[in-house]
């Protein structure tokens, strides 16, 4: 029962004017100091080939330098490496992660290149939407880890876009917001980067990739997007080296022929990227992230878990009998799973113990015609031991006759030699 | 001002890093520090710690702001208030006088008769402000019949469900699959109370009412018709109030538990002595010493509303507006906001079961506590 609150009769609401000065026109200012005191966050992703000038890039977009060792080509596979660096101006604290793309295009199958990024993606964007559903949540001290910009390196063939690239492209424009840029646009000469710009766009257009726009809905940044839009790809030249030019040191590369500034607009592109990425549409392109990229993740995924807003009767559902029956599904099914290993559990056992009654009776047998055989050879053995005894008694009992035998000769014999004695004797006599 | 959970630790890897690296570089100047070592972190799902690093030079980074600024005037903003109180204590005036223009009900609703309802109803009324390129959305809830019954037992009920079901709607429109863009805020930001001015001490009314509702939503107690006070009793009822509140533990605005650092707890504190304000509402103009002021006339002097010595009216506006207009909205949001919102989803029943239709099945679109 809903409490009645009194409305006006119409219900468009009404300007007034103010008779002085009430002082909100300091909320934007309240509202800017709570986020510089609790600092910003920007993530961007640099994806490219291997030695493209992604980390260059980086350096000096951002004029420092951030300890990199450069990759080797031998990577079995891509991985995305993320590295945070906290950098201050005047009094903003922001927090930037940069993650490199290591081993992207060095495959010699590079099916699978673009997975590992659209993961790692995807990963952030579900962390975000885990924090959000908790029940105890803490969202504004959440440290967003979500891609704000996503800068496509593209090589500096001069020609069109490799099929790598927009493949990869194609997968990541729903994600994030991608801006293109042509790396190492020192090898390319101007009329060539002219053509190349063009055909990049076209190719971009006709595939279908929904590149990052520049916002012009804001008069005060409408026109200077709408001129750096023109210049879309942006081909920049990184450099951390500084060189003299004039009377002062600037960022540049040098070459015997000549020496390519990176902050001359006619030489590269490279002002235009940082004015766009840094100094007009940081704000934009986090918001863009999050309510763009971000919503369209979470309703995929929240449909994907079985979440609707309306029933079939166009009713609204709550969250709450949805998420309870979820769970009352998801219990069920796990009662279920539970049920079927028990099951299998008693199966295997019935079998394992036929199995092992079997055995059992082999073994048993075995042991019996073991043990028969083991008598039968006892009894062989017992025979021939008997009649090796008797053999032996037979023949002791022959031996002894025959000792007797001579023994009786002998008597016999030395009998008759003392009878003839005697009677020699006797005669003697 | 910054709101944080009670209970919350300091986030300590913003605080400890940054007071390392001192103010950081001008504009077009060029400096050959060398940089801080970065930490370096391997898995990606990590995240990972952060490590200070120097600029080299200007880089546009603090563009950033300006870019909010922007944006942030083109959405415009939502001001959501309420006020509180038995009839007759200058709420519609005080609401007059803080805006600078005619947004209480009743001057909206200048054909409505002025009786004292018979129950506590709540009445918006919403307008847009604009000042310099700022436009504001404001709500002012008005709550006739509040304490003036004879049995006053449960008033503040349709005031608590008034609150929560804007909690509710905002929460039905968080979890929608296909959100808003940008999603309607009407929840109360800001409650002002207004104590009547006895003189002696908090009456039970105001004990039960500040102490059930500094629960669920930001109250400012404010001493109306202060005029009626002389400075010493207006100290030492002020004293007394202060006594009471602490005595009931009722934590008004702005809230101890939420000072997020130092500089916010010293402003606070400042702010915590002085509540609750004694205050004075005028709409209408006198001439003052040649100049046009907003006041009261009476016969044995003018009340200048603006003027600190006279009341503390010019406090209250610089609270409400000036300084912590964003913080109200944020400990609204950050805090009374989820707490709402841990509550109801952490309730086991269906939302629908209603005690007091009795019928127990689906009822989309009402919320009962």
């Amino acid at each position: 029962m809903a409490v009645a609150v009194g409305r006006p009769a119409s219900d468009d609401l009404r300007n007034l004017s103010l008779s002085g000065h009430v002082g909100f026109d300091s909320l934007p200012d309240q509202l800017v100091n709570k986020s510089t005191s609790q600092g910003f966050c920007f993530n961007i992703l640099c994806v490219g080939e291997t030695g493209i000038g992604k980390s260059t890039l980086m350096d000096t977009l951002f004029n420092t330098k951030f300890e990199s060792e450069p990759a080797t080509h031998n990577e079995p596979g891509v991985r995305l490496k993320a590295r945070s660096y906290e950098l201050q101006e005047s009094n903003v604290h922001l927090k930037l992660t940069i993650v490199d793309t290591v081993g992207f295009g060095d495959q010699i199958n590079k099916d699978d290149s673009y997975k590992p990024i659209v993961e790692y993606i995807d990963a952030q964007f579900e962390a975000y939407l885990q924090e959000e559903l908790k029940i105890k949540r803490s969202l504004f001290n959440y440290h967003d880890t979500r891609i704000h910009a996503c800068l496509y390196f593209i090589a500096p063939t001069g020609h069109s876009l490799k099929s790598l690239d927009l493949v990869t492209m194609k997968k990541l424009d729903s994600k994030v917001n991608i801006i293109p840029i042509i790396a190492k646009a020192d090898t390319i000469a101007k009329n060539e980067l002219h053509k190349f710009k063009s055909k990049i766009m076209s190719e971009l257009v006709s595939n279908g990739v929904q590149i990052y726009q520049f916002p012009t809905d804001e008069e005060t940044v409408a026109e200077i997007n709408a001129t750096m839009s023109v210049h879309l790809p942006f081909a920049v030249v990184g450099s951390t080296e500084e060189v003299k030019i004039g009377n002062k040191m600037a960022k540049a590369r040098q070459y015997p022929w000549g020496v390519v500034q990176v902050e001359n607009e006619n030489h590269c592109d490279f002002v235009k990227l940082r004015e766009m990425l840094i100094r007009v549409n940081m704000e934009d392109l986090r918001e863009q992230t999050h309510t763009r990229h971000y919503e369209l993740y979470r309703r995929c995924k929240l449909e994907e878990m079985g979440f609707k807003d309306t029933d079939p009767d166009s009713k609204p559902f709550s969250l709450q009998e949805t998420y309870e029956a979820k769970r009352n599904e998801f219990l069920g099914e796990l009662q279920k799973k539970e049920d079927e290993m028990r099951q299998m559990f008693v199966m295997r056992v019935k079998e394992k113990e036929a199995e092992l009654k079997e055995a059992e009776k082999d073994l048993h047998e075995k042991f019996d015609h073991l043990k028969r055989t083991h008598q039968e050879e006892k009894k062989k053995v017992e025979d021939k031991k008997k009649e090796l005894e008797e053999e032996l008694n037979s023949f002791q009992k022959k031996k002894a006759a025959a000792q007797l035998l001579q023994s009786q000769a002998q008597q016999a014999g030395s009998q008759q030699t003392k009878k003839d004695k005697d009677k020699k004797n006797f005669f003697f006599m | 001002m910054v709101a944080m959970a009670p209970g919350d630790a300091a986030d300590g890897g913003w605080a400890a890093v940054t007071p390392e690296h001192g103010s950081s570089l001008e504009p077009e100047e060029c400096s050959m520090e060398p940089s801080a070592m970065p930490e370096e972190e391997m898995p990606p799902s990590v995240a990972p710690s952060p490590a200070g690093c120097q600029l080299f030079g200007y880089v546009g980074i603090e563009a950033v702001l300006d870019q909010m600024k922007i944006k942030t005037m083109k959405t415009g903003f939502e001001f959501n208030i309420m006020v509180v109180g038995q009839s007759g204590l200058g709420k519609s005036t005080m609401v007059n006088t803080l805006f600078k223009s005619k947004v209480s009900r009743k001057a909206s609703q200048p054909s409505q008769e002025e009786r004292i309802p018979k129950t506590v109803q709540l009445q918006s009324v919403t307008h847009v402000i604009e000042e310099k390129g700022v436009k504001m959305k404001l709500t002012v809830t008005d709550t006739p019949g509040f304490g003036d019954q004879i049995n006053n037992e449960n008033c503040w009920d349709p005031i608590i469900k008034y609150i929560n079901e804007q909690y509710e709607r905002y929460l039905r429109e968080e979890i929608l699959i296909t959100r808003k863009r940008k999603i309607p805020d009407t929840r109360v930001h800001g409650c002002v109370y207004f104590i009547p001015p006895t003189g002696h001490w908090l009456r039970p009314l105001d004990l039960e009412f500040m102490r059930r509702l500094s629960k669920i939503v930001n109250v400012v107690p404010v001493i109306a018709k202060a005029d009626t006070l002389t400075l010493e009793e207006r100290a030492e009822f002020k004293q007394q109030i202060q006594a009471d509140l602490k005595t009931h533990a009722i934590s008004v605005y702005p809230q101890e538990d939420f000072d997020q650092d130092p500089d916010d707890r010293v402003l606070n504190d400042r702010i915590r002595e002085k509540i609750p304000f004694a205050v004075v509402g005028a709409d209408q103009e006198h001439q003052v010493n040649g100049k046009r002021v907003l006041g009261r006339k009476t016969k044995w002097g003018i009340i200048e509303v603006e003027n600190p010595a006279h009341c503390e009216f010019p406090l209250l506006r610089d609270l409400l507006i000036r300084s912590h207009l964003q913080d109200l909205k944020d400990i609204t949001h950050n805090v009374h906001y989820e707490s709402y919102r841990v509550r109801r989803l952490n309730e086991s029943n269906r939302p629908a079961l209603s005690p007091l239709n009795g019928l127990p099945g689906k009822a989309e679109g009402s919320s009962d506590l």
